[in-house]
């Protein structure tokens, strides 16, 4: 399946930067129940953006009026960590977030990002920090995130650069569907699969 | 001459063995995936995926399908969800595995459970394998001296359609854990102790190998919980070198190798251990006698302490994140700084997940529970890993123990570890629960979670607050 491709995205981005926040929390259990990803928007950090009569909750910080239309969200440490459920960041997609900039994200919840077209940019500490500071003094201005160039920037106030290996900056910028490109190393794979097969005899079918 | 190889981690030769192809320089290789484990919530859009493209799946018998998480658990097993959209989820993969050839243990199979409880009890995880599976606990299969870890769905389809994962090199971490195990003191005990070390995302990048004589020393099913709970640590995957018990648990499982087979797999698998001298990123050591039961107190799997501590105080904190840290959890937790931990009352108990349920856990909790009986005010439900976990623990007199406590005894499924069934828990509960996350509503909208170990849940069960099972068995 093609994916929404990223090259330069200019938005708002809103601050989620509290250490460990779970996919428990990005995405609560009575949002996983579907056989197909839709709605998820609504599921998006259920229990803290909506009070108990399902009215949005003002205290909640995508409730802002500064941050309703936000694509991006700086994150803390550790951000996406838990469950493998892919809903999280289905969820994140579907209210507009492009991108997720933090100094360090889980391992499952990092790949699911790019198998969904979420850049998740990874940055040093200090330039999250000054970041932050910037964004907040600067209500409705936006930020651009430029993958090609691997740099984040508030127009004349701020220009990072953030981590990213090649491999899955290229699956952001074409947008291409992995499993295609995988199987075009169909005959790889049976050679190996009947070698490695013959070698471990109890592995096979 | 044979050319010189560099010396190599365990991990380093199962991914060696399993490359299909280098994809890069960075570390990135398509890797072969030897068995692959599905459940009903987390694979439905990726066959959704395959039938929309017209793919087929590349070799159904390595897949097991297991029904789990969203079936009720309740004592009398019917094949039926508590709601329409799980019975949906539980119809369309019994579909989806119908139409592609994947074996799938039903809600009525008497094999039924726990995906990371069945996959071992059936003998389908062996040494050296690889093996992906959506859920994160997938880490479970390295104390069989396999690698496995958990993936998305996007990924359990590129699975299904390719055999392989586009994957990345984890660093390595070692974890040497030597020394005797204090009386009452288990393996969920050691890894929580690990995760509140090095913190919940301490080993985020990294695989660990456990080693040690601690470890050597610790059953298989004990081994499990180890390497199930490393994730927690930011691990995505965790493994132990396969030793004589290892091999003894396998032989004769259902799905294990048989006669000549077995002997040459044997052979093959005494091999699989790390090098001597091969090298490790990071180095963690802990000394096995000084832990004692542990407790979580927070909203974080590494916010845990000894039974014998206080809930901390942020003030000792030096970071901003771990004081804005402490301070979320306490208030979640609706517990202050300095409360002892057995002056916290409990509401729940909870006895189940892929972390501790199998039949050496229930073992230690009837041993706790004989002769005693579950406190006023507490409800207490034990659901045990699998069917069959079920089936022996009452031919084994334990169910009878269980019951006559005053636990709930059910039948087999994720239940209460992550309450996607009709098993949740109401704002401001607490459960005493040997699982595997204390997160934030994970139980329930505003439940509270103390994470420790199966004995230790009994123990609190029995007094109604948080217990030292130590001190309960030895009367004082």
């Amino acid at each position: 399946m093609m994916m929404e491709p990223f090259e330069i995205v200019s938005g708002i981005a809103a601050p989620m930067l509290d250490a460990n926040i779970d996919t428990d929390v990005i995405m609560p259990k009575q949002f996983l129940m579907g056989v197909d990803r839709k709605g998820l928007d609504r599921g998006v950090f259920f229990d803290q953006r909506f009070v108990a009569d399902g009215q949005p909750n003002p205290d909640f910080v995508l409730n802002e009026p500064r941050y309703t239309d936000c694509k991006f969200l700086l994150t803390g440490p550790n951000f996406g960590c838990g469950s493998s459920r892919e809903h999280a960041v289905w969820g994140l997609k579907q209210l507009g977030i492009r991108a997720l900039i933090g100094t360090s994200f889980a391992g499952i919840f990092f790949d699911n990002c790019m198998r969904n077209g979420v850049l998740a940019a990874i940055v040093a500490e200090q330039d999250l920090k000054d970041l932050a500071g910037i964004v907040a003094e600067n209500p409705g201005k936006p930020t651009t995130v430029n993958l090609q160039e691997q740099r984040i920037s508030i127009s004349g106030q701020i220009d990072l650069s953030f981590e990213i290996d090649e491999l899955r900056k290229q699956t952001l910028m074409t947008g291409l569907d992995p499993i295609g490109a995988t199987l075009q190393h169909r005959q790889e794979i049976v050679d190996f699969e009947q070698k490695h097969l013959q070698a471990n005899p109890w592995l096979a079918d | 001459m044979k050319p010189r190889t560099l010396p190599r981690t365990l991990y380093d030769k199962i991914i060696d063995s399993h490359t299909v192809k280098t994809l890069d320089d960075d570390g990135h290789v398509l890797l072969y995936i030897d068995r692959h484990i599905i459940n009903e919530y987390t694979s439905p859009q990726a066959f959704s995926g395959l039938r929309d493209q017209n793919r087929e799946v590349w070799r159904p018998a390595t897949t097991l399908a297991v029904v789990d998480h969203v079936n009720s658990t309740e004592p009398e097993r019917v094949n039926f969800s508590p709601d329409e959209s799980g019975a949906n989820q539980m119809k369309y993969l019994a579909e989806n595995c119908e139409k592609y050839g994947i074996e799938l243990f039903d809600l009525l199979d008497k094999r039924q459970g726990i995906e990371h409880v069945v996959a071992p009890e059936q003998g389908l995880v062996l040494p050296g394998m690889v093996i992906a599976a959506g859920d994160s606990h997938t880490t479970t299969y390295g104390a069989l001296g396999a690698f496995g870890f958990g993936i998305g769905t996007s990924e359990i389809e590129h699975l299904l359609a390719t055999q392989t994962l586009v994957y990345k090199r984890l660093k390595t971490m070692r974890v040497s854990i030597n020394g005797a195990l204090g009386f009452g003191v288990t393996s969920k005990d050691l890894i929580m102790a690990v995760i509140q070390m090095i913190g919940s995302s301490g080993a985020t990048g990294f695989v660990m190998e456990f080693t040690g004589s601690t470890i050597s020393s610790l059953s298989v099913e004990a081994r499990m919980t180890i390497c199930n709970m490393a994730v927690e640590a930011g691990a995505r995957g965790a493994y132990m070198a396969p030793d004589d018990k290892v091999f003894d648990y396998l032989q004769g499982k259902p799905r294990a190798p048989e006669g000549p087979l077995w002997a040459k797999a044997v052979e093959a698998w005494r091999e699989l251990k790390s090098d001597n001298d091969a090298q490790f990123d990071m180095q963690v050591d802990l000394d096995a006698s000084t832990i004692e039961p542990m407790v979580s107190w927070g909203i974080s799997p590494d916010q845990s302490s000894g039974i014998s501590g206080v809930v901390p105080s942020a003030e000792q904190l030096a970071t901003y994140h771990e004081k804005t840290a402490i301070e979320k959890a306490q208030k979640y937790m609706d517990l202050s700084a300095g409360t002892r931990f057995a002056d916290i009352t409990i509401t729940h108990a909870f006895i189940g997940s892929c972390t501790n349920s199998r039949i050496e856990d229930l073992r230690q909790v009837a041993e706790v529970l004989k002769g005693r009986h579950v406190a006023k005010g507490v409800r207490a439900i034990l659901v045990p890993g699998s069917s069959l976990v079920r089936q022996q623990a009452e031919e084994e007199g334990l169910a009878d123990i269980f019951t006559a406590a005053g636990f709930e005894w059910r039948q087999s499924g994720c239940s209460l570890c992550l309450a996607m069934n009709d098993d949740v828990l109401r704002p401001g509960e607490r459960c005493a629960s040997s699982t595997n996350r204390n997160f934030e509503g994970r139980q329930g909208a505003g439940a509270r979670t103390h994470l420790m170990s199966p004995a230790m849940v009994a123990a609190a069960a029995v007094t109604g607050h948080l217990t030292d099972v130590r001190k309960l068995v030895r009367g004082e």
